[in-house]
């Protein structure tokens, strides 16, 4: 029995010194990939789904409009609203604010700015509409309604 | 050297991996892995006030008309229903229909895999070729329709494409989607999926009448 016991001692040390190791590695995985949110969403964000997704393929390009119900309705209302970069701009800002992301290109990329609309799935065609013929405005028609992926149910 | 000196040189290395813990965690909360993924659409240049858009001529039936009402229902080809199943397939067959393809239609057709060439129906009633101005999807909302029904039609009608376009080289849908040209056989796939089969989609000011 004794001679069994020993035997067991032995063998239960996990060596557990390459642990952090392993979890450093993870660490470090998130903190390269994570990217802090440089500003705050001041609307309501429940972004809708869809199948049919395809990415951008450059990063740099994108500009994000995001529209929905402001989060502090007794300061802004309840009607849907239109943010850009950090502050809440009106649907007639828009051509001004497009030229300013385009200013913030190189003369090459400029045409090919790419809008990404984060909308909100409770807000209705009308202000969406808006925000398109103001962006046909600005000559910067290439459009992108940002969703996540839907796992298709067939 | 004598037990005690070994045992002082050995830094504690025990809530190492505690605090790395904590702190992956913290990064595992924060982190929103930042999804630039949608729905593309191109809108169309912008009108002149001056200039009236130009009239181009389309017979009914080259084009798909898709109504949605403040509702969220759907009128597809004067048909209502409320729920947007099936209706890629429709728009599958109506853009491949080759109703009444002229001589370059009938080269496009000759081109087309055998699967896709099985889905023409030749009906006098549905598109005449799916080449510019032979087939096209209309959308059109109210201004009270949810952008997420608006959002869901475009995905079906979007769907419809991206498979014809795939079935052409040989790919599924999905994988013809995830192709982002950036090498050059990427780049020969894609154009030749969507070579002569443009993606028209018109999307209509919406109405005004009860928003």
């Amino acid at each position: 029995m004794s001679k069994f016991k020993k035997k067991t001692k032995a063998d239960t040390n996990i060596p557990t010194s390459a642990l952090p190791d392993i979890i450093f590695m993870l660490l470090f995985f998130f903190m390269v990939t994570t990217v802090l949110r440089e500003q705050e969403i001041l609307v309501e964000q429940k972004i809708p789904q869809a199948t049919q997704l395809q990415k951008i393929q450059k990063k740099t390009l994108i500009s994000y409009l995001y529209v929905g119900k402001p989060k502090n309705t007794s300061l802004y209302g309840s009607e849907p609203r239109i943010q850009a970069n950090d502050v809440l701009i009106n649907t007639s800002d828009i051509v001004l604010w497009v030229n300013q992301e385009k200013d913030n290109l190189s003369e090459a990329e400029r045409d090919q700015i790419w809008i990404s609309l984060k909308a909100d799935r409770d807000v209705k065609m009308g202000p969406i509409s808006d925000i398109q013929f103001e962006l046909r405005e600005a000559d910067a028609r290439k459009l992108m309604y940002a969703s996540v992926g839907r796992v298709e149910n067939n | 050297m004598g037990k005690r000196g070994r045992m002082s040189q050995e830094v504690n290395a025990g809530s190492m991996a505690d605090i790395a813990f904590l702190l992956l965690i913290f990064f595992l909360v924060t982190t929103t892995i930042a999804s630039d993924k949608g729905i593309m659409n191109i809108l169309p240049p912008k009108q002149d006030p001056n200039q009236p858009p130009p009239e181009v001529e389309l017979n009914e039936r080259n084009i798909f008309n898709i109504l949605i009402n403040l509702n969220d229902d759907l009128l597809v080809e004067g048909e209502f229903r409320n729920s947007t199943d099936g209706l890629s397939d429709e728009i599958k067959r109506f853009v491949l229909n080759f109703g009444n393809p002229d001589e370059d239609a009938v080269a496009l057709f000759n081109s087309l895999p055998p699967s896709l060439r099985g889905m023409a129906e030749q009906s006098p009633e549905s598109s005449d070729h799916p080449m510019s101005g032979g087939a096209v999807i209309s959308i059109k909302t109210n201004r009270g329709t949810s952008y997420e029904t608006y959002l869901e039609v475009l995905d079906e009608v979007k769907k419809a494409y991206f498979e014809i376009y795939g079935e052409r080289v040989g790919l599924t849908g999905e994988e013809y989607r995830a192709l982002t040209g950036q090498s050059a056989a990427e780049k020969e796939l894609m154009d030749r999926g969507k070579e002569n089969i443009p993606m028209a989609i018109s999307i209509a000011e919406p109405d005004k009448i009860g928003s």
